[in-house]
């Protein structure tokens, strides 16, 4: 079949539903279109706070947010685009608690507020309390509540639809998307004056991650496949405590109500590595200094793990503002943060780089200024980018809401202005088509879960927190490998109803060519920035390389590089010091 | 250990009914239900179907019958659901709503109450310059009823549905309680025009099977009562 609506949406977490929201406020025929039930999106995961100077326990302002912001990034987030975020934060959590999101007050009735990693007053003097938070489980209340309010403003969803390409046409103007129907198997396509992928991220290719299933990074994939570029890709974030060989995320909040981390020797090591905030340095840092603890072997009990402790904190604070992580880690390792530390790990947990836009969500191809009409991105599968080299914790959720409001609102403005439907070219589901019976046809082969257990294997043990030349250019190779591979899997289920083995089969396609951006940026950039860390080039480099990543790739192991300048406005990149 | 996964299985382009079949896994005690599954699948028959995404029990999408019980399949670990080596875990769908495909349902239905119930934040007047104020103790009022991550397993649980396909259910009117006792919230009256009525709270006869399936242990028999005592008030 093919739909028609002015503005589609790809993905509905916290930006999709967003964006659906402010598109249709201004006046846009929206459908939004989602792999999963809308309130199944991986924005409900967020566990500890969205970040906004409120102000509602301690003076806070959006400048020391936006400096925390640039510094957490080191220097190569692009400050026009966190200082729109930062000022525009107070404002979002406003709109969010009169749509009905369920916060955390404190005494006086107000949105309550903690301390998270890289957050501080004064330019850096000392941890401030800016995070807002619902217990911790502030992305399920906001993902719970956008939904509701979309549900309130009819919006159209299309629910378990997976999208599985773009639609341009031979003037390079975007027509819609094409979209595989699970519960079907019928192949859509959907006509589309402006199109917004908000798809997420892509923790799923590496081993040990804190992401969903569902984390597949699809979106990106779909547009490398389609000759745009993708920007940063080498930055990806392992946030410091996921649970000890699962990966679940402990949230920071943690930390921030008083958690410590511990070595071996039971020593609180940040206090050697960040003097001043201690453990509530920036995410890339901790999660560097727990492997070099390791590496030192002050692992605990000789493993990769350290301890989380919270045995201080009292029940009063785990019970009331931090319950689910204090559930989980009863659920899944039986161990009561009350009573013993928490055994945690880095974690895969966040891409700093994706999809390039502008802070309207417009897709740049190129240099600022250069832009895709018709085409916009939001959330994690975009980089805007405000979160640079390191994305600091709360960052996330106001990212979606913020941009994934702009961009509705800048899709409204276009389809108001007379954008047209772009020409849509002739079959233009038909290399979805061939792909897809390309896989139901084959009888031989390998399972799709030996492609990924050797591409996640890869990943995390050469394309995580440290990287050299070596380590990548062995990612590299496994990647060729894989990408032959994961082109010749077979699927045993052929049927139309619901075959979510198939869509294992094309997600493990899409998952090589994200992978390999991911390794060949980190190749490419010979410096040591943020997330991005470098053995054989532990320096930052400014002269060289402060300046963005712009991956091309023909989808066939071919690729290409090109740069794209920083925005600096106000501050200027200094030596990163917690 | 090894166990026997024990599932119910349908595929309605090739079976008339469903089937039980039963297959090898090998299992840590520490490994979820949903561990179990994942190995059938990738490892002995691609074709098996279910709903998965955050396997940490915050998006909803695993819950099914383990046991005879309704659980989420990544919140519930096999030392919960065996005793020892070769022991059988057995896994069903939600019972009361069609199937779709082994272990996945069809939750239109489902979803269309949880509409039907208005659930959004109404307010009168317009919205002050800051956040409306609300007091910690107003705040506890709500947030076990926030904590739901609509999975299904409660009102899949209740008699009363599998009775009544049209009763709303506990899910759908949990969450208008959540909106309902919310201090911030105008909207009681419109939500009440639809749960206080023959498909919906006086339907509920306090069987607890609802609080006994969530996930989340939300106590949702005591929210719906106190959603009944504010419609008797309204009444008066």
């Amino acid at each position: 079949m093919t739909f028609s609506h002015d503005v589609v949406i790809v993905g509905a977490g916290g930006a999709g539903l967003m964006a659906a929201l402010y598109a249709k406020e201004g006046g846009a025929d929206v459908g939004v279109v989602s792999k999963l039930h809308p309130l199944r999106s991986h924005t409900g995961a967020a566990q500890g706070g969205i970040g906004a100077a409120l102000g509602n326990m301690e003076e806070d302002s959006w400048l020391w947010h936006a400096f925390d912001t640039v510094k957490g990034s080191d220097y190569v987030g692009d400050q026009d685009a966190i200082e729109t975020m930062c000022k525009d934060a107070p404002r979002t959590i406003v709109e969010l608690e009169h749509y009905g999101v369920p916060f955390s007050r404190n005494k006086e009735g107000k949105i309550s507020q903690r301390r998270f990693g890289g957050h501080t007053r004064n330019f850096g003097e000392a941890p401030v309390r800016r995070a807002c938070h619902a217990a911790d489980r502030t992305g399920h209340t906001i993902l719970h509540t956008l939904y509701d309010q979309c549900l309130k403003n009819d919006v159209r969803f299309y629910d378990e639809f997976q999208v599985l390409d773009l639609i341009m046409n031979d003037d390079d103007e975007c027509a819609g998307v094409v979209a595989y129907e699970i519960l079907t198997g019928e192949i859509h396509t959907f006509h589309a004056k402006t199109v917004c992928f908000a798809t997420g991220g892509f923790g799923r290719a590496f081993k040990t991650t804190s992401n969903a299933h569902a984390g597949t990074g699809d979106g990106m994939s779909i547009f490398l496949r389609n000759g745009l570029p993708l920007e940063d890709m080498e930055f990806v974030q392992f946030h410091p405590t996921g649970l000890y060989r699962l990966g679940i995320l402990i949230t920071e909040g943690a930390r921030g109500e008083g958690g410590i981390l511990r070595n071996s020797d039971g020593e609180r090591f940040m206090e050697r590595y960040a003097p001043t905030v201690k453990d509530l340095a920036p995410r890339d840092l901790v999660s560097q200094c727990i492997y070099q603890e390791i590496r030192q072997g002050r692992g605990i009990k000789g493993k990769e793990y350290v301890h989380l402790d919270m045995t201080h904190v009292g029940s009063e604070i785990l019970e009331k503002k931090l319950p689910e992580i204090t559930m989980f880690s009863r659920t899944y390792l039986g161990v009561d943060p009350l009573k013993e530390p928490i055994p945690v790990a880095p974690t895969a947990h966040y891409a700093m780089g994706g999809i390039p836009t502008d802070y309207d969500g417009r897709v740049e191809i190129g240099q600022r200024g250069d832009i895709m009409p018709g085409l916009y991105a939001a959330g994690e599968c975009a980089c805007v980018s405000v979160h640079g080299a390191n994305r600091l914790g709360t960052n996330s959720l106001l990212e979606l809401v913020v941009f994934g409001r702009r961009a509705g609102m800048a899709m409204a403005k276009e389809v108001k202005e007379g954008k047209d439907f772009a020409a849509m070219p002739d079959n233009p589901e038909q290399r979805t088509r061939d792909m897809l019976d390309t896989i139901l046809s084959r009888n031989d082969g390998e399972p799709v879960v030996n492609v990924r257990n050797d591409l996640q294997e890869t990943m995390m043990d050469n394309v995580s927190v440290f990287r050299n030349d070596e380590t990548l250019t062995t990612a590299l190779d496994d990647l060729q490998e894989l990408r032959e591979r994961a082109n010749n899997v077979v699927v045993r289920d052929k049927g139309k109803k619901f075959n979510t083995e198939l869509m294992d089969a094309v997600e493990i396609q899409f998952m090589v060519d994200y992978a390999e951006a991911v390794a060949a940026s980190a190749h490419h950039r010979t410096e040591s920035r943020g997330a991005h860390s470098r053995e054989d080039f532990p320096k930052r480099n400014d002269d060289d390389w402060l300046q963005h990543t712009l991956f091309h790739s023909d989808g066939k192991g071919n690729f290409e590089f090109g740069r794209k300048e920083v925005a600096i406005t106000r501050f200027q990149p200094k030596e990163r010091k917690y | 250990m090894k166990l026997n996964v024990k599932i119910k299985r349908y595929n309605p382009e090739e079976d008339e009914a469903p089937h039980w079949e039963t297959y090898e896994a090998p299992a840590d005690p520490l490994d979820s239900a949903l561990a179990l599954l994942l190995h059938v699948k990738w490892y002995e028959d691609g074709t098996l179907t279910f709903r998965k995404s955050c396997a940490h029990g915050i998006c909803g999408s695993d819950a099914m019958q383990i046991n005879g019980e309704n659980k989420l399949a990544c919140s519930i670990l096999v030392q919960d659901l065996v005793s020892g080596d070769g022991d059988t875990v057995t896994f069903a769908p939600l019972p009361g709503s069609p199937v779709i495909k082994d272990l996945v349902i069809d939750q239109s239905r489902f979803f269309e109450k949880y509409r039907a119930v208005k659930p959004w934040m109404i307010t009168d007047g317009p919205a002050p310059e800051r956040e409306r104020l609300q007091s910690p103790e107003d705040f506890d009022m709500i947030e076990d009823a926030t904590k739901c991550i609509m999975c299904g397993a409660c009102t899949h649980s209740c008699p009363s549905t599998w009775a009544d396909p049209d009763y709303l259910g506990p899910a759908a009117m949990l969450k208008a309680y959540r909106y309902n006792l919310d201090t911030r919230d105008d909207g009681s009256n419109d939500r009440l025009d639809v749960v206080d009525s023959k498909d919906g709270l006086w339907k509920c006869y306090t069987i607890f099977n609802c609080v006994q399936a969530c996930p989340k242990g939300i106590d949702i028999t005591r929210w719906l009562s106190a959603l009944k005592r504010q419609a008797v008030s309204s009444q008066l």
